[in-house]
């Protein structure tokens, strides 16, 4: 079976760290950062980037289209 | 079986972007508003279809009055609550372009009442997207026609009193009695099942305006985390469990 990984790119100077994606995530891989951007949000972050799947579903929720998704699939290698 | 972050950001493994019709300017909208969904699924939507040319918005008086800075298409601010009648006025004019207004619940459901009832009566060939948050939200969270029996809003601290303010309206159920609608529907924008849903929803309305068939009016049930004092993921919690009992979700006429 091959395995899905995905990936998020955050812009994170338009992120204003409302944490509607950190909801949606079915895997629980983004978080919001402790750190700041220039507008004083705390941006959200891929804190466990292995278990994405990259199912877009942070990118259909995020009210200012900051986040873009990836998705690859790796073939098995048993 | 591992693969590098950066082997992954690709664009042939691209899944997911911005819509090429947003443009750069950063929302002006509160952290987790609807408002910025709806738009960017708008977008989508009409970037789907391929009719950025040919499409102009009318863009309200509230929180969303702004909104001819985000999406490249053609705009016409209407004054308040009157979007229906300038959307009537631009869409018999030029036949052949796509309309479609985008209303708040104090701009469609209180001092816009008049024109949308008339606009749906009359069957106006475009399409009506109506966000509905049960507040005034642009002016301070403030009682609208919308605002639940009991619901806090800055003009009724204790709750509304059915006794006192009167009832909540369904401006949806409403406008789907008169003749001139071919497809009434309410949906929400809290979750990526129900944003698919909503795309689904608009791509049909404008659908619905490519063949002639009359109004078609969305109703999106949204959220106001600043006017309702809640966080954006606590208020997306409060609208399912108090919101849509009243506001039950799903297409209401399909002709």
């Amino acid at each position: 079976m091959a395995k899905i990984r995905g990936a998020i790119v955050v812009d994170n100077v338009t992120c204003k760290g409302c944490s509607l994606c950190v909801a949606s995530c079915p895997t629980d891989v983004i978080r919001l950062a402790d750190e700041v951007n220039a507008k004083g949000y705390n941006y959200a972050y891929m804190h466990q980037p292995e278990a994405c799947i990259g199912c877009a579903n942070c990118a259909m929720v995020c009210p200012d289209s900051c986040i873009t998704v990836y998705k690859v699939k790796l073939a098995e290698t048993v | 079986m591992s693969i590098d972050i950066k082997d992954i950001i690709k664009p042939e493994n691209l899944v997911y972007q911005k819509s090429s019709l947003l443009t750069d300017r950063v929302m002006h909208y509160c952290p987790g508003c609807t408002h910025g969904v709806v738009n960017r699924v708008i977008a989508e939507v009409i970037e789907e279809l391929g009719i950025q040319e040919d499409t102009i918005g009318v863009a309200p008086v509230g929180c969303s009055v702004l909104m001819y800075n985000y999406i490249e298409v053609d705009w016409h601010e209407a004054a308040h609550g009157r979007a229906p009648a300038v959307g009537t006025g631009i869409k018999r004019l030029m036949p052949n372009k796509y309309v479609f207004t985008y209303q708040g619940d104090g701009d469609l459901a209180a001092i816009g009442t008049a024109e949308t009832i008339h606009a749906c009566n009359r069957g106006e060939n475009m399409v009506m997207v109506f966000i509905n948050n049960g507040i005034y939200g642009m002016t301070g969270g403030q009682m609208a026609p919308t605002t639940l029996q009991g619901m806090k809003a800055s003009t009724c601290p204790f709750g509304r009193d059915i006794e006192r303010d009167g009832n909540p309206l369904r401006m949806t159920e409403i406008v789907a009695t008169l003749p001139g609608t071919c497809y009434v529907t309410r949906h929400a924008a809290h979750t990526a099942a129900a944003v698919r849903k909503l795309k689904k929803a608009l791509l049909k309305a404008f659908d619905n305006q490519k063949n002639n068939k009359g109004t078609s009016f969305i109703e999106v049930v949204s959220t106001c985390n600043s006017g309702w004092k809640m966080t954006p993921v606590q208020s997306n919690k409060w609208m399912e469990a108090h919101m849509f009992p009243f506001y039950p979700l799903g297409d209401i006429k399909d002709v």
